[in-house]
């Protein structure tokens, strides 16, 4: 099998698998964690707070106060990373073509440079995240396997799509099918891993906005 | 630079043939330059070229064409002047070629026999066109099977070329379902030097490059692990395209002949496959250097990649699924959501059960049982 058939098969048979597979768990997933409900809450609110769960889907998404002194390396790493994930994500001009493919949507796109940028901040900040995970006692408690699961096949389309961008390591056609594998690999894992975040973060942030709210904590 | 002297042209070589048409030695010499660049040979090679092709015998050449188009022998022919790739083809001995031969049927045969019998173990065999396994009958040449017919010739053979896509991969007719199981020249022929150049057609001056190389050191050249001469066939047509740096500004045509278009913008969401194809089209481009199809306006189709028929299709982007599409994405996330359901009313049940099973305590039990 030559690089090109590899690369046929990444954008074809196995793209395809793991896309019912992400859709389907995602699916199942949600589903799940909505059908299991909540106990009937049968205390008096505290507080009248009408949308406190929506206000914190939004607050909890800006950085707290004393965040930065207390934990630099979480607070700027943390943003470095998703917002570079998500420019390398949404405006590399290939991955709109893709977008726009399968939904039939597309927007305007970055210069590749920026995007380049992107992928290489959101790559350094995910090594001194880890870095840190490791050496920080508390992280490094809390850290079981799917913790590093997740940082591994987070990293791996970044990294892979950085060097087939820059024809480093492998040969383009070679690295670009072992981008794709490892975009599949995200894809699969992402419904059944801590990646489920990606759906559940804002769900949860309402929860706990609308909890809190109740109980006289209202955002 | 060592002069080419008339005095030094040999009767039956290169250089005499050279000479009777006319060709200066100044011209030769530019020809020769050119050649040493693309086949990124050092520059003071040019002088050693010119002298071993001028005194070179005319090299006997023996074109098999299998199942093609004649596409490849139309592309080496075809110039729109007769350029000197032309007259360096003209003066190989090429003693058998279906197509440009003036014998027919037996005598043509016979030729073939004579050649290979005069030049054993010295004439080069070009292959164009691909082999059909699935039945001998569905291409024959007088009778001949064309598996026969290559693995007679390959053995006497000092080297063997594949000329195009067909004899080098399979090309179209190796397409799926591949009807005649259509294979390669290098899926048969195992125990000689083969040299793939690969294209749909190829570009002429590859073909040249190659014979002249063969010519001067008598050898073939460095080739890359899918047998293409890596002189030609090292960089991809993506990044050696004058639209390059469009592609790296995030400048897209949007349709074929769109102001962006015209303006030399980057086709790549037309489903140009520049980016994955390893050939000189963007560098020797075609028809005298005149153009090549992406300066023309339309994307690269991979046509020199093994299997380029079948990896998806020609005017998706490269970065697009092959197949995937919103409706598949649909059903897999309804089978998804009744899995959902369905491990929903079995937690339900679970929990019923369980408070079902639940059993009041009462302190006075708790305390009776402390005791």
């Amino acid at each position: 099998m030559n690089h090109l058939d590899l690369l046929t098969i990444a954008r074809g048979s196995a793209l395809n698998w793991a896309l019912i597979i992400f859709a389907a768990g995602v699916a199942l997933r949600l589903f799940e964690i909505f059908g299991l409900g909540r106990k009937v809450d049968l205390a008096q609110p505290r507080t009248d707070s009408p949308g406190s769960g929506w206000r914190t889907m939004f607050t909890r998404s800006l950085p707290p106060q004393g965040l930065l002194k207390r934990e630099p390396v979480t607070y700027i790493g943390g943003y470095v990373f998703h917002l570079g994930l998500f420019a390398t994500i949404l405006f590399f001009a290939p991955h709109i073509e893709f977008f726009r493919a399968v939904f039939g949507l597309g927007w305007p796109s970055l210069p590749s440079a920026l995007v380049d940028a992107a992928a290489v901040a959101a790559i350094a900040a995910l090594l001194v995240l880890l870095a840190h995970r490791l050496t920080n006692p508390v992280k490094r408690m809390l850290s079981g396997c799917g913790d590093y699961l997740a940082w591994a096949v987070t990293l791996l389309p970044l990294l892979t799509g950085y060097l087939a961008y820059h024809h480093l390591l492998f040969e383009y056609t070679l690295m670009l099918s072992l981008h794709l594998f490892s975009v599949e690999l995200l894809l699969v894992l992402l419904p059944f891993t801590k990646l489920f975040h990606t759906f559940s973060v804002f769900i949860s942030r309402w929860y706990n906005g609308d909890i809190f709210g109740k109980k006289g904590v209202a955002s | 630079m060592k002069r080419i002297a008339h005095t030094e042209v040999l009767p039956g070589s290169v250089g005499e043939g050279l000479q009777q048409r006319g060709v200066t030695r100044r011209e030769f010499l530019k020809f020769c330059t050119a050649m040493t660049a693309m086949l990124a040979l050092p520059p003071a090679m040019a002088s050693v070229m010119a002298e071993a092709i001028a005194k070179a015998r005319r090299q006997s050449v023996i074109w098999l064409s299998f199942q093609e188009c004649t596409g490849c022998t139309e592309s080496i022919t075809r110039s729109h002047s007769p350029t000197l790739e032309n007259l360096i083809f003209d003066l190989i001995s090429l003693d058998y070629h279906h197509t440009l031969q003036a014998a027919s049927g037996e005598a043509a045969e016979q030729v073939r026999a004579l050649a290979m019998q005069d030049n054993a173990g010295k004439y080069l065999l070009i292959v164009d066109g691909s082999i059909p396994l699935g039945n001998p009958g569905y291409s024959t040449i007088a009778g001949i099977s064309n598996y026969d017919m290559l693995v007679e010739t390959a053995k006497g053979a000092a080297a063997i070329v594949a000329m195009g896509t067909c004899a080098t991969y399979g090309g179209i007719p190796k397409a799926d379902p591949n009807p005649t199981g259509a294979v390669s020249v290098s899926d048969i022929i195992k125990d000689k030097p083969i040299i793939n150049v690969p294209g749909c057609p190829p570009i002429p001056v590859v073909m040249t490059g190659v014979l002249v190389h063969f010519l001067t050191f008598g050898s073939i050249p460095e080739l890359d692990d899918l047998g293409r001469p890596k002189s030609f066939y090292g960089e991809t047509i993506h990044d050696r395209c004058y639209r390059r740096p469009f592609y790296d500004q995030g400048k897209f045509a949007q349709t074929f002949d769109d102001e962006a278009a015209r303006m030399g913008w980057c086709l790549f969401k037309l489903g140009c496959k520049g980016p994955v194809t390893y050939n000189a089209c963007a560098t020797t481009k075609w028809n005298d250097g005149t153009s090549f199809p992406i300066q023309s306006g339309h994307g690269c189709i991979g046509c020199s990649e093994p299997n380029f028929w079948d990896a998806g299709p020609l005017y998706k982007a490269l970065s697009m699924p092959v197949s995937a599409t919103a409706s598949m994405l649909g059903a897999a996330a309804a089978v998804g959501a009744a899995a959902g359901v369905a491990i929903t009313w079995h937690n339900r049940a679970t929990k019923t059960t369980a408070k079902a099973a639940h059993e009041k305590v009462t302190p006075q039990e708790l305390l009776r049982e402390e005791k």
